[in-house]
């Protein structure tokens, strides 16, 4: 299944601020997050992330330290603030409000398309 | 992996040498780059096949730096980036239509001239409409830079259409003060009437809103370099020909109009297509001329308010501070746009608090002084012109105060300041555009 390009977009927002939300965390493992979540369904072109983190940072939405784990390399971590909570439980009404209304109409057609695939 | 190693050095100084992706970024996405590698160099794969993959993922890099110019349009003037080869190959003929825009500014000021008999003769209708001369060619060189639609292209030519009827029809008094206004507020209203084609119609964004700021500042740095060149030409060509017997006051009759008007487009295009050039210069410029006026500010303030001067400005040096608290603004909010962003406030943000709040006590007092005269002597076109300018300032620095005390203090972000700075460039447009339309009918054309 491809999943179109401007859904991938637009869930990219609420997806990276419920991953922060769990806890902080940098780039590389956010992404692997995605990858497991939607089971190597959605895919995301890896350099695009970033610029995404960079908005919500503008935005008030994470903050970002430099950090250096014990072992390794210098990496740049991100966190969820309050605003970004904000954000995201706004985001998390509007996808509900959608899904449910997807939903019902499916929930009713869902023989016509079991119908239409056996036919 | 030494093989490695050399590739993504290679990759690292591919991806720098894009204007929109600084140096940190670079660490960041090379930081992903290995671990990706890591991976899948655990997963079985040579670090070179590992490397590979790791890029294809990565993404294109033109789209890549493509998203960094959208996001971080502070860095550089992204029209020029973001649409890849395509634009290279425009900014080079671009040229030829900046100047074919120019010329046509240049040749229509010069007829307006003739026919307005300036400078042996001077009406008040070539002072009146000399921005409806010149700016609707900078518009229009705008429109079709950006590929307009024929909608947009109506819309863009609309208020220009309106402002020539409008302030060519009113029946103004001979010696009118509202005529002298809509001269001083006509090109400020214009000048904001193109940026609906400088944002290519997008005018909600705040973005280019704020890209608009700075393309002004920008602007006007080039403008004021290429009069001085102009100056300076002028000056030697009269050093050179006047011994020679040439009337060189003629000639300049002849270049000076046509040259500042045909500067107006081409210094626009200077700062659209020659970006880096400037990008280096202004921020620099704001950093040096933010804290010396903050300094001035304060001193002022402080004078003004101890040695009770308040309450006595009179007309002149109430002009002087009207323009001095525009240039503040402008300072601000274009030392504002070309600010790095960055989550906590450093020092250029407290000093743009001093001259913020500087600049609200002095708008303070200014206010009281004219409240005071408008009291003693009634209303006057100028009087209300000024009190209005002076509100519209208040709001404007109170609401910038108010943000930058909360960002400073570490309970607002600085984006909630630059927000506030962009939905409020509507109201001095607004402003303009009432001197302008309402002023001489409501003062009776006096």
């Amino acid at each position: 299944m491809h999943i179109d390009k401007d859904l991938v977009a637009a869930s990219a927002t609420p997806l990276v601020l419920a991953i922060l939300a769990e806890s902080e965390s940098y780039g590389y493992a956010i992404l692997k997050r995605v990858r497991t979540l939607s089971g190597g369904e959605l895919e995301w072109t890896d350099g695009m992330l970033y610029p995404l983190l960079h908005r919500l940072l503008r935005l008030g939405y994470v903050t970002t330290e430099w950090r250096t784990p014990p072992e390794g390399r210098r990496r740049k971590y991100y966190a969820i603030t309050d605003d970004g909570r904000a954000a995201l439980a706004e985001q998390q009404h509007q996808w509900v409000a959608v899904t449910s209304a997807l939903n019902v109409l499916w929930s009713g057609s869902s023989e016509m398309l079991t119908a239409a695939g056996e036919a | 992996m030494e093989g490695v190693e050399s590739q993504i050095a290679a990759w690292r100084e591919y991806v720098v040498g894009s204007p929109a992706v600084n140096g940190r970024d670079v660490d960041e996405l090379e930081d992903h780059l290995r671990q990706q590698i890591a991976d899948l160099t655990e997963a079985g794969l040579t670090p070179d096949e590992g490397f590979l993959i790791a890029v294809k993922r990565m993404g294109n890099l033109d789209a890549l730096s493509r998203e960094f110019a959208l996001e971080h349009s502070g860095r550089l003037w992204k029209q020029l980036v973001l649409a890849g080869d395509e634009e290279t190959a425009r900014a080079a003929s671009g040229w030829f239509e900046a100047f074919a825009f120019a010329a046509a500014a240049a040749v229509v000021i010069q007829i307006a001239r003739l026919a307005a008999g300036f400078p042996d003769e001077d009406p008040t209708w070539f002072a009146r409409n000399l921005s409806l001369l010149v700016l609707p060619f900078l518009a229009a060189y705008f429109a079709r830079q950006r590929h307009l639609d024929i909608r947009r292209w109506i819309l863009a030519a609309t208020p220009f259409v309106l402002a020539a009827f409008l302030v060519n029809l009113y029946p103004y008094d001979t010696d009118s003060d509202t005529e002298i206004l809509v001269a001083l507020s006509l090109p400020v209203a214009l000048w904001f009437a193109c940026a609906y084609p400088f944002m290519g119609g997008t005018v909600r964004s705040h973005e280019r809103r704020m890209d608009f700021v700075r393309f002004t500042g920008e602007w006007f740095i080039y403008y004021v370099l290429i009069a001085l060149g102009g100056g300076l030409l002028m000056g030697l060509t009269a050093g050179v020909l006047g011994p020679a017997g040439v009337d060189v006051d003629r000639v300049a009759q002849w270049v000076l109009p046509s040259g500042a008007a045909g500067a107006v487009v081409v210094a626009a295009w200077l700062v659209e297509s020659k970006q880096r050039v400037v990008e280096n210069m202004a921020p620099v410029l704001t950093m040096l001329f933010t804290p010396l006026f903050a300094v001035m500010l304060a001193c002022a303030t402080v004078i003004y308010a101890v040695t009770g001067l308040g309450g006595a400005f009179d007309r002149e040096l109430l002009s002087v501070l009207d323009a001095l608290l525009v240039v503040v603004l402008a300072l601000v909010l274009y030392g504002m746009s070309a600010r790095e962003p960055s989550p906590s406030p450093g020092w250029m943000d407290r000093i743009q608090l001093v001259a913020v709040v500087s600049a609200l006590v002095l708008d303070l007092m200014v206010l009281g002084a004219m409240i005071a005269r408008i009291g003693d002597l009634g209303f006057t076109p100028n009087r209300t012109a000024a009190l209005g300018l002076n509100f519209v300032l208040l709001v404007n620095l109170a609401g910038a105060a108010w943000l930058s005390g909360r960002f400073l203090t570490g309970r607002s972000r600085f984006h909630r300041l630059e927000h506030w700075q962009t939905t409020y460039l509507p109201v001095f447009a607004l402003w303009a555009a009432t001197v302008v339309v309402v002023f001489p009918p409501l003062f009776g054309f006096a």
